[in-house]
């Protein structure tokens, strides 16, 4: 642990993971938060996985990731709401469809590009190690973005994911605030893939956000405690790695999901 | 004095045979009515056509002499079956508080003034005490005044109840329809229920409806007045399921 203060203080890959794991643990707090109490897991980890068709693309064109990256979470975001709402397809088959899809897109995008071969595991698992500086400042962008509509619209949100007929009936353009929510979690999944890979974001996204539903009974203290969690965890497992040199996204994820398993046995606060 | 509700020669179905059919009904400003009819008379089917939810097959629909969707504000609406998760994140206090939704600001928080009205809205019925409770630790009659007072919060001049005495015990019942009682001082108010006897007692007047509609003043309802009033359109649809059809 000795070593993993010193490489903080002195190494900047170091320093940079570290804000990497408080970027993200703030997106996955307050998105995560809407992603369990909506219950859209599945379509969170659907968007996340066509992530790879974005990386890929990019990759094949010369490109940077993460703009890639964020074009996909969007239009699968986009396809999943859209398509589901308009032509009356079964949400889980849509997001069945986005997820395979994209991940296929991406590995034939990866196979026809000559040269080195990408690491597509770092793509898969994350390499929060190797995070530039001017990716963290896209990801402090994205945070920023999701964090001012949220700021702005919650009452819309909260409303629309609770009660989609009541909020229609109040006058709330529905589908509109649905598609700025499932947005929000494409942002969120593009700042927490670069922490521990497309694969593993999902754990990020809910383990924090349903621990926290455990111990606070609403929407917005339950942001607050998940972020603050999924803070607390993403460091810890990034602070276990080091010493070992484990990969630090499986460490995190592991960490965080053994938070939430030893949670299950803590006695559930019904009221206060 | 124009109805704030009136439906002409109504018909929907969804792909089948109709559900309800030519109904015409006008509800006057200030009345208290009582839709009742068997399970599967499209009763509620009723409430979502005049809260434009649905839209009719045939027939014209006004609500405060505007189509329903642009009617809409005006009119609270508290559904049959929770068509929310009951174990969502959120307070009483916060549910209710969406019943401003439409009257509020786009932007940040909700103003003093929702607050207050959610609050008054809350203690008319009478859930004041449980305003800070999550919505998963209710019992039904508890939850049934929260959806109450969500609509209230609406500042409604028209409130729509679709069975609002199903999960709740009698005595709970009665004081629910004191309550509506005392609502419908200064606003309409229509409820569905299946609970012929029950509800006569409380409304001023009841339609009948099996598809199609009856209506009669509770003034001249006795006992055997809402046998046969019920019991015919119960008899006309058993004579279509003998044909072949279904409701």
């Amino acid at each position: 642990m000795t070593g993993f203060t010193g490489a903080l203080l002195s190494q900047g890959f170091m320093q940079h993971a570290a804000i990497a794991a408080l970027l993200a643990a703030v997106g996955c707090g307050v998105i995560g938060s809407f992603v369990v109490a909506r219950r859209i897991s599945y379509l969170a980890g659907g968007i996340a996985h066509s992530v790879l068709g974005g990386m890929g693309l990019a990759y094949f064109l010369g490109r940077a990731p993460f703009p890639g990256a964020l074009g996909a979470a969007l239009v699968a975001a986009l396809v999943i709401g859209l398509v589901t709402r308009r032509a009356r397809q079964h949400e889980d088959i849509m997001i069945s469809a986005v997820w395979a899809v994209g991940m296929a897109a991406g590995v034939m995008f990866i196979s026809q590009t000559p040269g080195y071969s990408v690491d597509l595991m770092s793509y898969l698992f994350g390499n929060v190690l190797m995070v530039p500086r001017s990716d963290l400042y896209l990801m402090g962008a994205l945070d920023a973005v999701v964090l001012l509509v949220v700021l702005g619209f919650h009452k819309q949100l909260i409303a629309v994911a609770f009660d989609e007929e009541f909020a229609g009936l109040r006058g709330i353009p529905v589908t509109f605030f649905y598609m700025l929510l499932l947005c929000m979690i494409a942002l969120t999944v593009v700042v927490v893939v670069k922490l521990v890979g497309l694969i593993l974001v999902i754990a990020l996204l809910t383990l924090p956000a349903a621990i926290a539903g455990r111990f606070v009974r609403t929407l917005v203290p339950m942001m607050v405690l998940a972020s603050a969690l999924a803070a607390v965890l993403s460091f810890g497992g990034l602070a276990l790695s080091y010493g070992p040199d484990w990969p630090a996204g499986a460490t995190i994820t592991l960490v965080t999901g053994a938070a939430y398993f030893a949670t299950l046995g803590l006695p559930r606060l019904r009221r206060g | 004095m124009s109805p704030v509700i009136a439906l002409r020669n109504v018909s929907f179905s969804f792909d089948g045979p109709p559900v309800v059919e030519d109904v015409t009904l006008e509800v006057q400003r200030g009345e208290f009515l009582g839709v009742i009819g068997p399970n599967g008379s499209g009763k509620s089917t009723l409430l979502r056509l005049i809260l434009g939810l649905m839209q009719p097959d045939t027939g014209a629909i006004t609500v405060l002499g505007r189509p329903p969707k642009a009617a809409r504000r005006a009119v609270g609406y508290v559904p049959q079956f929770t068509t929310f998760a009951r174990d969502f994140p959120i307070s009483v206090e916060g549910t209710v508080l969406m019943g401003r939704l439409g009257r509020t600001r786009w932007l940040g928080a909700y103003s003093a003034t929702d607050r207050s009205r959610a609050r008054r809205a809350m203690e008319e019925t009478e859930i004041g005490a449980l305003a800070a409770r999550p919505l998963a630790s209710l019992s039904g009659g508890q939850l049934q005044r929260v959806l109450i007072a969500r609509a209230l919060a609406c500042d409604p001049e028209i409130l729509l109840l679709d069975e609002p005495t199903a999960n709740v015990d009698l005595g709970v019942e009665r004081s629910l329809f004191d309550l509506l009682r005392a609502f419908n001082r200064r606003m309409t108010i229509v409820v569905v229920s299946h609970d012929v006897g029950f509800i006569s007692e409380y409304v001023e007047r009841v339609a009948c409806l099996n598809r199609t509609l009856v209506c009669h003043r509770t003034a001249e309802l006795t006992g055997e007045a809402i046998q046969e009033l019920y019991g015919r359109p119960v008899h006309l649809i058993r004579h279509d399921l003998g044909g072949g059809g279904g409701g």
